[in-house]
């Protein structure tokens, strides 16, 4: 039997550029960050006091109230998300599909807003118990279950959580169900929201984020710019999108993964090479096919020095001509979902024949020099692109996308 | 000032590393004490406690030996 080719037919997206797929897009082309000072924790008792917030976030019209109260905000996220690709690609979940349809989603850290909560009621206000749906709003598959109460889908769902790497893992995975014959359909993507007092404490303790912006592969970068978000993408067999009529954004063609297996927080570059050249493999495309890459690129001084020669190694001359960005210096790192929101922003630049930039680029580092599309997108029409995620504990996931062409 | 926090260090790494006192030098790098950059931040931490000031994180990355450690924490009491 021939392998199944798989396609994505739709792409939803909140995030602090645009809470759907259009307002991204179009702000990641622009250049516009969505950086700048949160407001959801008192900046006076943090040290950074920049992020990526998702603003004017309403979900009341879309989702029914007695739903919406038993979803903590991640939650509510990737349903919205979820909601506008489903309505993009056209397809409709019914008793007899839906078996055969999987979601799987990705997250760092879950309903942490609920869990705060529990925190505040009890160490703060002394009460002696706390909400009672605490449980189901703080479980990290939260997500992925109310996603598929939604949809009526039936088939395998679960969660990821591999850090700033979840993501990549949830759509590889779907991507594998759906290619071998498991299921037929899929919703997957992450989302994550991490702006509580404690999860930002925690994030001040280790000492990568930035004290301003996110300015990846620069010499001026300080560090990573925490984001919230959510992107949720549906993938189907090629045949299914054609007997449905459905248009087709972009093929997925491969995925790699890999563990560094050597330390925590610090990362190998033999494992993301070895992560970037399985996801070639799988596509079974060469190095120089490739025309783009969404590099993990956080901003931090490791990161970047680290997957810059990690793609020098990869690509050898071919890294000479070839463009690489970070869209993290717009949507910020939105750790369990940021390659989420990377994967459509690569689907739409291999769509739409442009590559979105690096935003906050000021000086080049010898050790990251490389083509990063520094600060203004770029019209080139491209076949193949990686997207890549390296994540805390070293667990490495890149996906490779196709243009879509018969 | 400098051997009060040397030897402010010098306690630290001994009870929550198990460093032995003796080993640990002025000269000494993080390397040479077997410390990854995630000890470093936690021992930078315990000294901002300790002495109540703040290293701004460009500063502490760049902090790699002891003597690094102890110009840092007096150049940011001094400040």
């Amino acid at each position: 039997m021939n392998e199944r080719r798989v396609v994505v037919t739709g792409t939803g997206i909140i995030s602090a550029i645009g809470n759907n797929t259009h307002d991204f897009w179009n702000n990641l082309v622009a250049c516009n960050s969505g950086i700048g000072p949160f407001d959801s924790v008192d900046p006076a008792l943090m040290r950074f006091k920049n992020g990526a917030e998702v603003k004017k976030f309403d979900a009341s019209t879309l989702i029914e109230k007695s739903d919406l109260d038993l979803m903590d905000r991640f939650a509510q996220f990737s349903v919205v998300a979820a909601k506008e690709a489903v309505s993009q690609s056209g397809i409709v979940f019914t008793e007899e599909n839906g078996y055969r349809s999987a979601v799987i989603c990705g997250t760092s850290i879950g309903g942490v807003h609920a869990q705060e909560q529990t925190y505040i009621d009890l160490y703060r206000e002394n009460k002696s118990r706390v909400h009672p749906l605490s449980i189901p709003k703080t479980m990290p598959n939260g997500a992925a279950s109310n996603v598929s109460m939604q949809m009526g889908i039936t088939g395998p769902v679960y969660t990821i959580s591999t850090a700033c790497a979840s993501s990549n893992h949830a759509i590889g995975n779907a991507f594998w169900l759906i290619r071998n014959g498991l299921c037929d359909q899929a919703l997957a993507g992450g989302s994550e929201t991490p702006f509580t007092y404690t999860f930002l404490k925690a994030w001040e303790a280790i000492r990568v984020v930035s004290p301003d912006t996110c300015r990846p592969f620069s010499k001026t970068r300080q560090g990573m710019i925490l984001g919230e978000g959510s992107g949720m993408i549906l993938l189907e067999t090629l045949e299914n999108a054609k007997k449905r009529g459905a248009e087709i954004l972009a093929e997925i063609v491969g995925f790699g993964m890999s563990s560094d297996a050597s330390h925590i927080t610090k990362p190998d570059q033999k494992g993301a090479e070895r992560a970037m050249k399985l996801a070639m493999e799988d596509a079974k495309m060469n190095v120089e096919q490739v025309g783009y890459i969404n590099a993990h690129g956080t901003g931090t001084l490791v990161n970047d020095t680290m997957e810059v020669a990690a793609i020098k190694n990869v690509f050898g001359n071919h890294a000479n001509e070839l463009p690489i960005s970070s869209t993290k210096s717009m949507h910020g790192h939105a750790l369990g979902a940021t390659s989420s929101l990377e994967a459509v922003a690569t689907i739409m630049a291999l769509k739409n024949g442009i590559l979105p930039p690096t935003a906050n680029f000021e000086e080049v580092d010898e050790t990251c020099n490389i083509d990063v599309i520094a600060n203004a997108s770029r019209s080139k029409s491209i076949k193949y692109a990686l997207s890549n995620a390296f994540a805390f504990g070293g667990l490495n996931a890149v996906l490779a996308f196709k243009k879509w062409e018969e | 000032m400098s051997e009060l926090i040397f030897e402010k260090i010098a306690t630290i790494l001994s009870t929550k590393k198990g460093i032995d006192k003796e080993s640990i030098l002025i000269e000494s790098s993080f390397e040479d004490l077997g410390l990854d950059s995630l000890d470093a931040v936690e021992l930078i931490s315990d000294l901002e406690d300790e002495f109540n000031v703040t290293i701004p994180n460009m500063e502490l990355q760049s902090i790699k030996t002891i003597q690094q450690a102890v110009d840092g924490l007096q150049k940011a009491i001094g400040s």
